[in-house]
């Protein structure tokens, strides 16, 4: 059997000060290749932290984290980075994509720091582009783009390197009903073709596109639903 | 998987071609190239003002030993030393310089020519050149009156208007005979002289014989009554020699200059001033000494200003790029690699300023240089340093900013920037 993309074994994220703020609390969480889970809670809850364990942004305080069997709290911050340009793909609520920079400059970002080929580089970012739908607006500049477009072009970036692990904080939460949709098909889309995807959101719409759920609160992680195995 | 998981060895160091580093940093500049003008002008005056300041002084410089080469650098006086505190030279009770200096000095190897030249005193007397008194119109001038050997025509390069230089036979019959400077003709309403006009000094009479309309050197005569030395010794009462002019071969003047003195006093040579020019080379450090000294603070100020200019934007471009920072850390740049690109763009900056500062600097060199009809004269280290120069200044600029853009936690500039 392989290895869990995601296993969290009592993790806690405690950021201390006068008064410590306990992010996450003895959180265990497996996540098995090609799951699609949602994460909901209140603002607050810890969600956020959650994605930034998960992407190697943060450190637990306390508890082991495995990233695809790699036991990250043992490996050097260089190396940790190594993995998050590797195998983890960030989309943001506010897409942070580089202004007055072309649309395929901004997917290739991904590729710079990762010892990605550099000849298979421009056809990787293409076929990227073209599975978010937007293989018809690679030479423009971002700023031209709609929202959801530009959101589209942040999932290409966070694709193109064909990472392990995809995940999105508040992906819709610029976004109008009619575009958020656009996206979540893609997301759809990315599911269906095994991709491993953690969607951090407090949209009901958002959540119900995923198979499994689950919910922080106070630091707590709690399983809604299990969707393991239902498509 | 172990419980402990060891790291497989496919986890790989995050890594950033040089080639990727350069082109993201160019990228970034140009993509915001108005920004990027601005930031490097300060580089751009600073090191345009540091070239031009060294061109200009190296050509200045070349240009002033050019012309004491053309005139001065060939001169040689020598005058009698003051010995009694200040006495004016005519007025030497001991006449040291003997008569037949001109003889001595042009039988040196290098000497071109040599002329001996006396103010004569005339007691105050006025020069006319009628003897009329007309109450109108001045008639009488305070003209100097000076006493020549021919050898002097000569080394002033004097050109005649008319009528003829006096020469040895004259001196030596003491003739009453003159030739007069074009202002002192002019005055005493003197054009032409074939018809042998006479001229009075006091009360004594002499014929003008020619009349000088330009001189190289000693524009003195211009505008003085010249008479032979022995007309001026007997008639005029000359008891000494002010000065030995003399006129080198190039590069022979500090030759004569030691062997001057000997040959006209040879008991006593160091009783004799001699004048010789400044060694040339002496005289080219100096003037470059000078110029460089100033002026190089004054460009080193405007590049320390362009550091901080550039320090300043970097500084600024990294607090609004938080975001972009966090989004490359996000996708696997490593702190170093981020220092990086902040260094790269810098100094990309400072690189740039150089170029374009140093063809600013060369410009202006060359065109001081035209409209003074100079040669332009440039290091050819100053060109290519220049923007090494730029580089350097666009690092240490870009040094603090590139630290602190590098130590900023991912997820602190994800949160911040937009």
């Amino acid at each position: 059997m392989p290895d869990p993309v995601v296993l969290l074994d009592r993790v806690s994220r405690t950021f201390a000060g006068t008064t410590p703020v306990h992010a996450l609390r003895h959180v265990d969480f497996r996540l098995e290749a090609g799951e699609y889970v949602s994460v909901v809670g209140p603002s607050g809850s810890g969600k956020s932290t959650l994605l930034h364990v998960l992407g190697l942004l943060d450190e637990p305080t306390d508890g082991l984290y495995f990233l695809d069997g790699i036991n990250v709290a043992l490996i050097n911050d260089a190396e940790r980075t190594g993995l998050r340009g590797d195998r983890i793909g960030f989309v943001f609520q506010d897409f942070h994509l580089l202004r007055h920079r072309t649309v395929t400059e901004n997917v290739l970002t991904a590729l710079l720091y990762n010892r990605f080929p550099r000849r298979e580089r421009h056809g990787a970012a293409v076929e990227a582009l073209e599975r978010v739908g937007l293989g018809h607006r690679m030479d423009q500049t971002t700023d031209k783009l709609s929202g959801g477009e530009r959101q589209r072009v942040a999932i290409a970036r966070a694709i193109v390197s064909r990472p392990s692990l995809l995940l999105a904080d508040e992906p819709t939460g610029n976004l109008d009903t009619a575009t958020s949709e656009s996206v979540l098909e893609v997301f759809d889309d990315l599911r269906s073709d095994g991709l491993t995807l953690v969607v951090v959101t407090h949209d009901e719409t958002v959540s119900a596109h995923a198979a499994r759920h689950v919910r922080m609160v106070d630091g707590f992680l709690s399983e809604t639903t299990s969707g393991r195995g239902t498509r | 998987m172990t419980l402990l998981g060891q790291p497989p060895p496919s986890v790989v160091r995050p890594h950033l071609a040089f080639r990727d580093l350069v082109a993201e940093s160019v990228t970034s500049l140009l993509a915001r190239p108005g920004r990027s003008l601005l930031t490097i002008l300060g580089t751009v005056l600073g090191i345009g003002a540091i070239v031009a300041t060294l061109g200009l002084s190296k050509t200045a410089g070349n240009q002033i030993v050019t012309r004491f080469d053309a005139l001065a650098a060939t001169s040689v006086t020598v005058t009698q030393r003051n010995e009694f505190g200040w006495f004016g030279p005519s007025q030497q009770t001991v006449n040291l310089i003997p008569w037949d200096a001109e003889d001595r000095i042009k039988r040196l190897n290098g000497v071109l020519a040599a002329g001996i030249k006396s103010n004569v005193s005339a007691d105050g007397q006025l020069t006319r050149s009628v003897p009329i008194n007309d109450p109108l119109a001045q008639t009488e001038f305070a003209i100097n009156l000076v006493a020549v050997s021919p050898g002097l025509f000569d080394i002033a390069q004097a050109e005649l208007r008319s009528g003829r230089f006096f020469d040895e036979g004259h001196s030596l019959r003491a003739d009453p005979v003159a030739v007069i400077g074009r202002s002192a003709a002019q005055r005493l309403n003197l054009d032409r002289v074939d018809h042998q006009p006479a001229i009075f000094v006091g009360d004594v009479t002499l014929i003008v014989i020619g009349i000088i309309e330009e001189v190289a050197r000693e524009p003195s005569l211009l505008d003085a009554v010249v008479i032979p030395n022995g007309t001026a010794r007997k008639l005029f009462d000359l008891n000494g020699i002010d000065e030995v002019q003399i006129r080198t071969e190039i590069g022979a003047a500090q030759l004569i200059g030691s062997q001057a003195a000997t040959a006209l006093y040879p008991n006593e040579p160091n009783r004799l001033r001699v004048a010789v020019p400044p060694d040339p080379r002496a005289v080219k450090g100096a003037v470059e000494e000078d110029v460089n000294a100033l002026f190089l603070v004054l460009g080193g100020v405007s590049l320390l200003i362009g550091a901080i200019g550039i320090a300043n934007v970097t500084l600024v471009s990294v607090l609004e790029r938080v975001g972009e920072i966090g989004l490359r850390r996000s996708v696997g740049a490593a702190r170093r690699h981020i220092a990086a690109q902040f260094l790269v763009e810098s100094a990309a900056m400072g690189f740039i300023g150089g170029i374009v500062g140093a063809s600013g600097g060369v410009l202006v060199v060359v065109a001081v240089s035209a409209t003074r009809t100079w040669t332009p004269v440039l290091d050819p280290w100053i060109p290519l340093g220049a923007p090494a120069l730029g580089i350097v200044v666009g690092l240490l600029a870009g040094l603090y900013p590139a630290l602190k853009a590098s130590r900023l936690e991912p997820v602190e500039a994800l949160r911040a920037g937009l």
